[in-house]
């Protein structure tokens, strides 16, 4: 089937309106991405047709809430290949999940072992281990980057040693876009021992991953930039590892008993999913799923590389433009600055001119003050941008810099 | 030496005869441009006005019983507004500026227009301004 961009663009309405009267040019996926009508849709539908709390309803209604979340569940499962369903949780997003893996690792990683990220990564993956160093007294220990924006390998003998207790990475990077060596670090880590964990924030929608095949203890996803819901991540886990872990919230439905004196936990997933979870996202996020599979992952991918290739090209030619970020292991983010400008500028600007792009950190201060940038300007594609958008882009980027200059 | 309430209304009323919001902006610019700066020594720490997104460095000086401010900013836009207030306030007296009534910032329209993180630092500033005009006032 061809990928047709316009039938694609009919499914997000969003997409269709003017911003300071100019078409809205979105570019800001890498954040969060539209949500297409099947995924409006299957929201609306389970509230007007099966609200109801789940598991705990022996009613219709409820059974017909529970089925529906724990087939989508199963679906999450089958997309990353999961052994079984069981190994998928339902988180309040990657921060939640990453949180949730670093809490539980709180009595098993002890002082004088370390544990290894990258200088990539998103404040969500770093900061909860710096919290898990702080409380077990372990050594945090990174990867750095070089100046195309690609991990740093050469001394991975020295950085993963003996005593790495944890070794966690994002996929791509969120800032730059690099694809980073997955299985080689992954095998690295699993020669010592190390629990496991790769943030998959910006690969869900740009790339199939197989957890079996990498053979990963932790892999996280966030819905809302997979075209699903916000507020809702997954958290998949082997099964022996979740086992391992005590539970990160205590409160319903992830119990076994209760007694005023002590409870007992649920098995997994139950055991990791304390509260009513966030039942409508789920749903809307089995349709996103369903949307994304129906087009091919891999076809999206192609999209969107062609789509950051023009727009390098098209760019390149801007006085001063300079890509911060430039491996040739990239998916769909053009992160970039241009000289005499300020971030800021350029994204105000922009948005004058119906263009939404991000502006700043992204959340990355390490990576900006890797590059010795304060920020940069992130223009992020996604399955329904277009060309002609970016021949848009570019010409109200030419607009802003001849202000600014 | 025009008044605090005649220097807003001349911005007003420059800010008026611009109509596209793109056209307001180059004006921003332009008086972001046109500011006098602070040296790079000058750009201390404790100068930074807090809750700006972009760096801000505001510096206050006592003039007799006026106030004279100074100010840099990295991004050109923040510069710019932060060069409006500039024009406002500084070499007023110091009593008159923390009691200054700010609608201008309502009438140019700026206030609704910047989102609410950029509004939230155009308030930083104004709250520093009149912060070091009331402690100078005594």
């Amino acid at each position: 089937m061809a990928y047709n961009v316009q039938d694609i663009r009919a499914q997000f309405p969003i997409l269709n309106q003017k911003i300071h009267g100019h078409p809205l040019v979105y570019l800001d996926n890498a954040a969060t991405s539209q949500k297409p009508l099947v995924v409006i849709n299957a929201i609306s539908d389970y509230y007007l047709n099966y609200n109801a709390n789940v598991h705990r309803g022996v009613h219709t209604l409820s059974q017909r809430a529970t089925d529906g979340m724990e087939s989508v569940r199963e679906q999450v499962r089958a997309h990353i290949n999961a052994k079984e369903a069981a190994e998928i949780i339902f988180t309040r997003g990657i921060t939640d999940s990453i949180n949730t893996i670093a809490f539980g690792l709180s009595s098993i990683v002890s002082k004088g072992q370390n544990v290894v990220i990258t200088e990539m990564e998103h404040h969500s993956n770093i900061v909860p281990w710096q919290m898990l160093c702080e409380r077990t007294g372990a050594e945090l220990r990174y990867f750095p980057v070089n100046a195309h924006g690609e991990l740093v390998v050469d001394q991975i003998d020295t950085i993963i040693d003996k005593d790495t207790a944890v070794v966690s990475f994002n996929h791509i990077s969120n800032a730059l876009g690099t694809i980073n060596p997955v299985q080689l670090l992954l095998k690295k880590a699993q020669s010592v021992g190390a629990w496991t964990l790769v943030d998959g924030a910006q690969s869900g929608p740009h790339a199939m991953v197989d957890v079996q095949e990498w053979d990963v203890d932790f892999f996280t996803l966030s819905s809302h930039k997979m075209y699903g819901p916000t507020g809702l991540g997954i958290l998949y886990g082997k099964r022996e590892r979740l086992e391992a872990l005590p539970p990160y919230q205590g409160g319903g439905e992830m119990i076994a008993t209760v007694t005023m004196k002590e409870s007992s936990y649920a098995g997994i997933p139950h055991k990791f999913e304390a509260g009513t979870p966030h039942i409508e996202g789920i749903i809307g996020f089995g349709a996103a799923l369903t949307f994304v599979n129906e087009l091919g992952i891999e076809n999206i991918a192609a999209h969107e590389s062609e789509l950051l290739a023009y727009a390098v090209e098209q760019c390149s030619s801007i006085e001063g433009f300079r890509i911060i970020g430039d491996s040739l292991n990239k998916a769909s983010v053009l992160s970039f600055v241009v000289d005499g400008t300020h971030s800021y500028d350029l994204g105000v600007l922009l948005d004058q001119q119906g263009v939404a792009i991000r502006t700043g950190q992204h959340c990355t201060q390490p990576i900006m003050d890797a590059f010795c940038v304060s920020g940069t300007a992130r223009a992020s594609f996604a399955l329904y941008n277009t060309k002609e958008e970016i021949d848009l882009f570019k010409a109200a980027l030419v607009k802003a810099v001849n202000m600014l200059k | 030496m025009s008044s605090i309430q005649e220097k807003q209304q001349v911005l007003i009323d420059d800010f008026d005869f611009l109509e596209e919001w793109m056209d307001k902006y180059s004006h921003i610019i332009e008086m972001g441009k046109s500011m006098a700066t602070l040296s790079e020594d000058e750009k201390e720490e404790d100068l930074l006005v807090k809750g700006c997104q972009s760096k801000v460095w505001l510096k206050a000086e006592k003039n007799g019983d006026h106030v004279i401010f100074k100010a840099d900013a990295d991004a050109i836009i923040a510069k710019g507004i932060v060069a409006m207030l500039i024009d406002v306030f500084s070499d007023q007296p110091a009593k008159e500026v923390a009691q200054a009534d700010l609608d201008f910032l309502d009438k140019m329209g700026l206030k609704d227009h910047l989102s609410p993180t950029r509004a939230n630092g155009l308030m930083s500033m104004i709250t520093q301004m009149k912060y070091y005009a009331l402690v100078f006032a005594g």
